[in-house]
């Protein structure tokens, strides 16, 4: 697998990441590098072998459905840039 | 039936698919312990977990659980007993994790079916694909301040099941009934409240069209509908142009569109399409969904009668007609209130009367079953009344209107307004005499070979008595006495 620049702007587009056009090609070549090195575990045969989904040897944990949480707005919305009455206020976004 | 277009150069058959996103009836969120309820202050059911704060993390709660797993048993569908929460990606400023936790490869529910109610009695089978668990993203308001939109999060986090159809549906009217039918199955489940208006229940809906007989066309998703009226309108008027653009030799370009409901069309929404490169993976702060067979036995013991059933118990034991059936089971509301007033009743009767009378009432008076002022057990006695000849029915429907108004029960009324209908031989008698002796004209006319006119007595003497006489003696004794 190999990113070309394009593939990389577009990423980069997505994660809303900034990158300056001169150095898409070193990006590129730096997350390749990077893909190339992961792509060494298709080496392993992995046939009959079931997906590891944690390291750790346990079972998701699950919640009683009680209501523990919530009813501190201003909390909420201490760290937001601009609030307004208690809603996050953002740059208007209209379809 | 499908709904077949006729264009210029021949037919075109209509396909859909829905996409349905069920809000869970839970008292907590999907993955945190702050409340549901609609209609809170904005952001006070909010938790850290649901605003995204650094550092938390989900834990899932056993109700969404258990209610997905419900759902699924009652769409007869396969239950996974392993499935695995992935996260969606995009931005968007009331979806504050900048992904949405959903379920990608593996749902928690598989396949299953939905029977949908067609007129006349006539019913097809929809394929499920799938449900899988997913939270709600947050809300934007952009008409309450002049530069900036504004974000409430608590709807953030709560758990909704994506119930997903095969694209079966061939016309709006099959759209329509299935909505109609899954707002139903999951009413009676209780895992949804189905209510529409408040955002619980919202379809997106998949059309595209193609020569009957042909493979799947391109289709074109319209998302967020809310209404079953809208859903039939949009698909209507997006086929419509699915098949303009084909004709001139057009072809279709994959895309969401909006539906607007205040100029009835659909539109492009090309700014959102860079944002559907999801980048879907396993979200690594959740383990996989895991529970064994016990597990699902013990929710599949306690499942309620569901309206498919109901509707063959009332066809089959009560005798009641499959469009009559179908209106009763289709809110479980009525289906009860049907079965209490019909309990040691005659059904058909009991039909009748709730479907008639009742409905009629509860919409002069703008009342609903729970805020009804009539009970079963209030319906119930008039039935027992008109059935042991004490009143007609004629008589029947004023108390019952009665009822409505006051609230007093059916025999205080009959009994106040001395509404009791009269059996009594020689009072029914003199009635008749009255009236033949006030219209000699008429007698004469009748015994002259105009049999016509025995309803002109006939309405004479119910008149004469108030409407009280029983019809069943004035008719046995009317007759004879006209013939002299």
């Amino acid at each position: 697998m190999s990113l070309d620049k394009a593939t990389v702007a577009k990423v980069a587009n997505l994660a809303r990441i900034r990158v300056e056009e001169n150095h898409l090609d070193t990006l590129a070549n730096e997350l390749n590098a990077i893909l190339g090195w992961v792509e060494q575990l298709s080496e392993v045969d992995t046939e009959n072998v079931a997906p590891m989904t944690s390291v750790a040897e346990m079972q998701l944990r699950w919640r009683a459905d009680e209501i523990t949480d919530g009813g501190y707005q201003q909390e909420i919305v201490a760290n937001a840039p601009s609030d307004e009455d208690g809603f996050f206020a953002v740059p208007k976004v209209i379809e | 039936m499908g709904m077949i277009i006729q264009g210029v150069t021949g037919d075109w058959e209509v396909v859909i698919g829905l996409e349905v996103h069920a809000q869970v009836s839970s008292n907590a969120k999907l993955f945190s312990g702050s409340a549901t309820e609609y209609g809170a202050e904005q952001n006070t059911q909010v938790s850290f977990v649901d605003a995204a704060m650094p550092g938390m993390l989900p834990v899932i709660n056993t109700a969404a659980v258990e209610q997905a797993v419900k759902t699924g048993l009652g769409l007869k569908a396969k239950i996974n007993n392993f499935s695995v929460f992935d996260r969606k990606n995009y931005f968007y400023a009331d979806l504050p994790q900048g992904y949405q936790i959903s379920q990608f490869l593996q749902p928690i529910v598989g396949e299953g079916i939905l029977t949908i109610d067609l007129k006349d009695g006539v019913t097809r089978e929809i394929g499920i694909t799938r449900l899988h668990l997913e939270q709600d993203a947050g809300k934007s308001i952009h008409d309450q301040h002049p530069s900036m939109t504004l974000v409430d999060l608590n709807r953030s986090g709560v758990a909704l099941m994506e119930i997903v159809s095969e694209p079966d549906m061939r016309s709006p009217e099959e759209a329509a009934a299935y909505v109609k039918k899954l707002r139903s199955i999951l009413r009676y489940l209780g895992t949804c409240d189905g209510n529409m208006d408040e955002g619980s229940m919202r379809a997106d809906v998949n059309v595209s069209v193609r020569r009957p007989g042909d493979d799947l066309g391109t289709r074109c998703e319209m998302k967020n509908l809310n209404s079953v009226r809208f859903i039939q309108q949009a698909i209507v008027y997006e086929a419509n142009r699915q098949v303009d653009i084909l004709e001139e030799g057009g072809k279709i370009d994959q895309e969401t569109r909006l539906y607007d409901s205040v100029k009835g069309e659909t539109r492009s929404m090309r700014s959102k399409e860079e944002a559907h490169d999801y980048r879907y993976f396993p979200d690594p702060d959740l383990l996989p969904l895991q529970f064994d067979d016990a597990f699902v036995a013990k929710i599949k013991a306690d499942l309620p009668e569901l309206p498919d059933e109901k509707k063959d118990r009332f066809m089959n034991t009560l005798g009641i007609s499959a469009y009559d059936a179908g209106v009763l089971v289709a809110e479980k509301e009525v289906a009860d209130f049907f079965e209490d007033v019909a309990k040691g009743r005659d059904a058909k009767l009991s039909v009748n009367w709730v479907t008639g009378e009742f409905f009629g009432n509860l919409k002069r008076t703008g009342k609903t079953i729970a805020t009804s002022p009539v009970s079963a057990d209030a319906l119930g006695e008039v039935i027992d009344l008109i059935k042991d000849g004490t009143i007609s029915n004629r008589i029947a429907k004023e108390v019952f209107e009665e009822m409505f108004d006051t609230g007093k029960s059916a025999s205080n009324i009959v009994e106040e307004k001395g509404l009791k209908q009269v059996s009594d031989t020689g009072a029914i008698e003199a009635a008749i005499d009255d009236v033949i002796a006030a219209n000699p004209d008429k007698l004469a006319e009748y015994r002259g070979g105009k049999d016509k006119l025995l309803g002109f007595f006939m309405g004479q003497v119910m008149k004469n008595t108030g409407g009280k006489a029983n019809p069943g003696v004035v008719n046995k004794l009317l007759k004879p006495k006209l013939d002299g």
